[in-house]
């Protein structure tokens, strides 16, 4: 007698809320019909910095079907302290608090909400709101805020930023060597642009308690902010985000609109419901602007001898908001003389947020094209001299990676590409007009693991349902936690139910950082593996008792609804005969998965990555240096897969973004009015089917048992890491003209 | 969005009268009135849906022109089979914009009649002379990247957005219109205007008036014709520039020349003396550089959009070899031809 096959980690499942989103079952926040609920309309300000003079309401409150007014004269209480508005990242300073006074702090602010019976009334109504401003000075422009540029005091950063570690003396082997590139490099104001916008439907019950369904990456964080700054306490709110259409990290923290639609709550007592638009959208969260200073210096062998970077990223003025942007090529290399710095420059905006990849996607893709010109410059192949210079250690923090497969990427992804035929020459591969060109470019991203929990529920009718707080980001997480849980119990993914996006669930945390496939995993598995054991138990139970012997569930297989003794198939009970025989109509557990457990080893002693290695194809018409991408080939070093299917699309996206980080994603400021002035997906470019030809993604074998109890890594951010410096690589190899700006529109390049 | 009373004539003597007071306006598609109402921008108090009109044929003239009735859709229109058979550049200007489901809900009046994509004039937060008479422009001194090269004035620098235009200026299309003063023909030159000191006025529709069709002149230069826009992407990015072209070849010389540009005034952009220079000249890049300067005499950037100038020159080159050559551009094949 075999083993039944088993469906779980490595099967490429289609995910399993798949037909519910496509036939509009799944249900987003501003979706969720509530009894009695009121429509608000959020005004937003004209002008960027200065106070609210007056707030005339006559005309809108005038319009039928409008109930109130809210804004600073007449908002709920709120509460005063920042500490009491801190979500989940914790980003140091005074966090936004909507209505909270007449100070206006940046374009396009929130500062009163019409509230109406009806949507339509209530947008209406906002057109007729009169604000008369007092103006101050404002700045939005980056070059300007670079003279204010400043590093805040240890005690003031987020406690993710990673200071540059220096080693040797840079300044002086960059001096001394033979090879030398010096450049600034910049990227542009990107927005995360997630499809669903901001929205938040407030269920006020009445009776104390709030329901809120809201578009966050974290259910949670919401719950605690709503609790906190608005006096509800965290027993009465409860917040779901059981489907989020996109996050991108602009949903990492809770947004205005949960502020106001929540304030409008408070002060009517009714539900309340507040969408953003598109346009408000641009508002707030961005992928902060950089500017990047990177000097290398290599020997005449190609060797790396000095690399040096000095960069600067935007935040507001009311918040310090940092990435780590110059470690990832220190880290990435091996060179013993490294030194690096970092400054942050205020500017008269909402502050800057994480975007998929925050730090690496702008750090290392810019540090990648400058690798590219050094390569060039010593007469090397990109890809060797990426090689050449491989570090099978983290070279800034001198530890040894728990795995690092990115040498083997490089040569798969090569092999497939086929860039063993590339012409070394700068613009020597051409057809018809196009010129055509081959760049490389790899990547890193790290491989987190959060502290997370999970429940699970194994029912005498043989349905197992899972559950955690965790958010489902569009990423998978539904899926994954279904194959962790089928693979655990043996059972059929059809038998096993995922729950997520609500508060009152077991504590997880925000979805980002590539770590809710490795922690929520985990977490549903040691939840599984609890009730396997409460299983073996109650085998105990079954007549003949075939587990009579067995100590450990270790000593089982779990597989097509059975337990089965290892190496002696014929010994197997049913789980549900288990149950049985044991008296149980159901089994719970809920479990928590923290860093250290298992076989992972402490962060102290390893660094743990993914990798990647990116190699694209640019065609440029020579004339017209209209640019197209042909061909992409990644290949992903990620530890283990636990769906192929979802793990490519999650890759695929990223590659989407890379390409748009490259060519088309720019949010251009009016430096006289200091706002974001093409705030529409009209103006605002993100790839079009038409920009995306062929895309191949490979998934290295990089067995890691170290890394996280899966030995999952995360697959949500590497995929864009690098992409866009690929394509500039590419572009240069194509045209000769190097753009070190991005995105590379048609006049930088012709301007070259 | 503000509250308006709706109304849907059945006839166009109905339609006249709803439509003739200052405060109304012809819905037909909608897809850009109903944008520019949800963003505050068009406040019409009356909206005269027009869409049961008997403007939906497209039909034979009897000088040999086609006529595209006005609520004909685009995509109607540029799968049509005698448009594709013989005027080859309509169907391609219009393949060349917006999406599938954009352009089978957008008609060909709505089309001519759309309105500026200029950042400041859809912004109601920011300074426009286009919509609000006497407010400043806030695009001159701002971003200008997608702004005006040729014909602009010190009220307004928007251009007009229109793929199909540009092919319809090169084709020397007519307007039909009829109005509370009856029915007038309006040659395509003088249907969209420059800014100067009335940038709110996109053409020189009268108040009232109603485009009933655009008619196409017999010659429709198939054989050798081209539309290529080039923008920031490869689908639905409105053009930088963009260039219509339409040749007639005698014994290897150019016989007959037009040239129209879009994305660079208020109004697609044509100039006689630039097509004369090209006429008894054999197509080559000497003849094609002068016709493109001439064209372009007198361009003016705002800085962002300096890049225009020459991205237009080299563009309009391109387009006249392709259309010499007879090898128009593809608008499915992404790959400039």
């Amino acid at each position: 007698m075999n083993a039944p096959q088993k469906v779980g980690i490595g099967t490429p499942l289609s995910r399993v809320d798949g037909v519910a989103k496509v036939t509009g079952t799944a249900k987003y926040a501003a979706e969720y019909r509530v009894p009695d609920m009121l429509y608000g309309v959020t005004v937003v300000s004209a002008i960027a910095k200065g106070r609210i003079v007056t707030l005339n309401e006559e005309a809108a409150r005038a319009v039928p079907g409008v109930i109130d007014i809210i804004s600073h004269l007449n908002r709920p209480k709120h509460a005063w302290f920042n500490r009491s508005w801190k979500d989940e990242l914790k980003i140091p300073g005074e966090p936004f608090k909507a209505f909270h006074d007449d100070r206006i702090q940046f374009a396009a602010q929130p500062i009163a909400v019409v509230v109406a019976k009806t949507f339509e009334a209530a947008r209406f109504a906002a057109t007729l709101v009169d604000v008369k401003y007092e103006t101050e000075p404002h700045n939005i422009d980056f070059e300007t805020s670079l003279a204010e540029k400043f590093m805040p005091g240890v005690g003031h950063r987020r406690n993710t930023y990673h200071p540059p570690k220096d080693h040797g003396d840079a300044e002086r082997a960059f001096g001394e060597a033979p090879l030398q590139h010096a450049a600034e490099y910049h990227l542009a104001v990107e927005h995360q642009m997630q499809m669903e916008m901001h929205a938040s439907t407030v269920h006020w019950h009445g009776d104390g308690t709030v329901t809120i369904y809201d578009k966050v990456q974290g259910s949670q964080t919401s719950k605690e902010l709503v609790a906190s700054a608005f006096g509800l306490g965290e027993k009465n709110v409860r917040v779901v985000n059981a489907f989020v259409g996109g996050g991108f990290g602009g949903a990492l923290r809770p947004q205005w609109q949960l502020h106001v639609a929540t304030m409008a709550a408070i002060h009517l007592q009714r539900s309340v419901r507040v969408v953003m638009t598109r346009s408000q959208m641009f508002s707030h969260a961005h992928r902060p602007e950089c500017t990047y200073q990177i000097r290398l210096g290599a020997a005449a062998d190609g060797k790396l001898v000095a690399v040096l970077g000095d960069a600067t990223t935007s935040t507001s003025r009311f918040e310090s908001n940092m990435e780590d942007i110059v470690t990832w090529g220190m880290m990435n290399y091996a060179c013993s003389n490294i030194q690096g710095s970092y400054a942050i420059a205020p500017r008269d905006t909402y502050t800057s947020a994480d975007m998929r990849a925050p730090g690496a996607a702008t750090g290392m893709t810019l540090f990648e094209i400058a690798i590219d010109e050094l390569a060039y410059k010593a007469g090397a192949d990109p890809l060797a001299f990426r090689l050449l210079n491989y570090s099978d250690i983290d070279n800034m923090n001198r530890k040894p990676f728990t795995s690092k497969a990115l040498r083997e990427a490089c040569h798969e992804g090569a092999e497939r590409f086929g860039w063993a035929k590339r012409s070394p020459e700068p613009r020597s591969m051409k057809e018809g007009r196009e010129l055509i060109g081959w760049g490389v470019a790899t990547g890193l991203w790290e491989a987190n693991f959060m502290k997370t929990s999970a429940s699970a529920k194994l029912s005498a009718d043989g349905h197992l349902e899972v559950a955690s707080a965790a958010s489902d980001i569009g990423t998978g997480t539904y899926t994954v936690m279904v194959q962790v849980a089928a693979d655990t119990l043996g059972l059929l993914p059809e038998s096993i139910t995922a729950r997520l996006g609500d508060s009152d669930l077991p504590t997880a945390p925000v979805e980002g950082g590539s770590w809710g496939a490795a922690s929520t995993g985990a977490a549903v598995q040691l939840a599984c593996q609890t009730i396997a054991k409460k299983l073996l138990k109650a085998a105990g139970g079954v007549e003949g008792r075939p587990f009579h012997d067995v100590s450990s569930i270790d000593e089982l297989e779990f597989a097509g609804g059975y337990m089965i003794r290892r190496g002696d198939p014929t010994r197997r009970v049913g789980l549900l005969d288990a149950m049985r025989a044991g008296g149980l109509d159901v089994i719970e557990a809920q479990e928590t998965a923290s860093p250290g457990i298992g076989g992972m080893i402490s962060l102290a002693t390893k660094a743990r990555n993914t990798h990647s290695a990116v190699f694209v194809e640019a065609r440029v018409d020579e004339e017209l240096d209209q640019v197209r991408i042909t061909r992409v080939v990644i290949a992903v070093a990620a530890g283990r897969i636990i769906n192929p299917k979802t793990a490519r699309s999650q890759i695929l996206g990223g590659v989407v973004m890379g390409i748009g980080m490259a060519l088309h994603e720019e949010t251009a400021p009016d430096k006289t009015l200091g706002k974001w002035i093409n705030h529409s997906f009209g103006e605002y470019h993100v790839p079009a089917h038409a920009d995306i030809e062929d895309i191949e993604v490979i998934f290295v074998d990089e067995p890691d048992p170290e890394v996280t109890p899966l030995g999952v890594k995360g697959l949500g951010e590497i995929g864009i890491v690098s992409v866009a410096a690929a394509v500039v690589n590419a572009i240069y190899h194509a045209t000769g003209k190097r753009v070190r700006s991005l995105p590379v529109t048609v006049d930088k390049l012709l301007a070259v | 969005m503000i509250r308006f009373d709706y109304t849907r004539p059945g006839d166009i003597d109905a339609a006249i009268r709803s439509g003739t007071p200052v405060d109304a306006a012809y819905l037909a598609g909608g897809t850009n009135l109903v944008d520019l109402m949800k963003e505050n921008v068009a406040r019409p108090l009356k909206v005269v849906d027009i869409n049961r009109l008997p403007l939906t044929g497209i039909t034979e003239l009897g000088d040999g022109g086609l006529r595209l009735g006005a609520l004909v859709t685009n995509s109607q229109t540029a799968y049509n089979e005698q448009v594709q058979r013989r005027y080859p550049v309509v169907a391609s200007a219009i393949l060349a914009g917006a999406s599938p489901q954009l352009r089978n809900a957008a008609t060909n009046g709505g089309n001519i009649n759309q309105r500026t994509r200029c950042y400041y004039f859809y912004d109601t937060d920011t300074p426009c002379n286009k919509r609000q008479p006497g407010q400043g422009c806030g695009a001159i001194g701002g971003f200008t990247r997608i702004h005006a090269i040729l014909g602009a004035s010190e009220q307004c620098i928007a251009t007009h957005p229109s793929d199909l235009c540009v092919a319809l200026a090169a084709l020397e299309a007519k307007v039909q219109v009829t109005g509370p003063d009856g029915d007038r023909e309006i040659a395509f030159a003088e249907y969209h205007r420059l800014p100067g000191d009335e940038p709110w006025a996109d053409n020189t529709l009268r108040p009232g008036e109603l485009v009933t069709a655009i008619d196409l002149p017999p010659k429709g230069f198939a054989t050798n014709y081209t539309y290529l826009k080039l923008r920031d992407r490869r689908s639905y990015a409105f053009a930088l520039v963009s260039i219509a072209v339409g040749l007639r070849l005698e014994e290897g010389k150019i016989a007959e020349a037009r040239i129209a540009m879009g994305g660079v005034a208020h109004k697609p952009w044509r100039r006689r003396e630039a097509e004369e220079l090209l006429v008894e000249r054999e197509p080559g890049h000497a003849s094609f550089d002068e016709a493109a300067r001439a064209l372009l005499a007198g361009a003016v950037g705002q800085g962002a959009n300096d890049f225009k100038i020459e991205l237009g020159r080299r563009g309009i080159i391109r387009a006249l070899a392709q259309a010499a050559a007879g090898t128009p551009q593809s608008q499915t094949d992404k790959r400039i031809a």
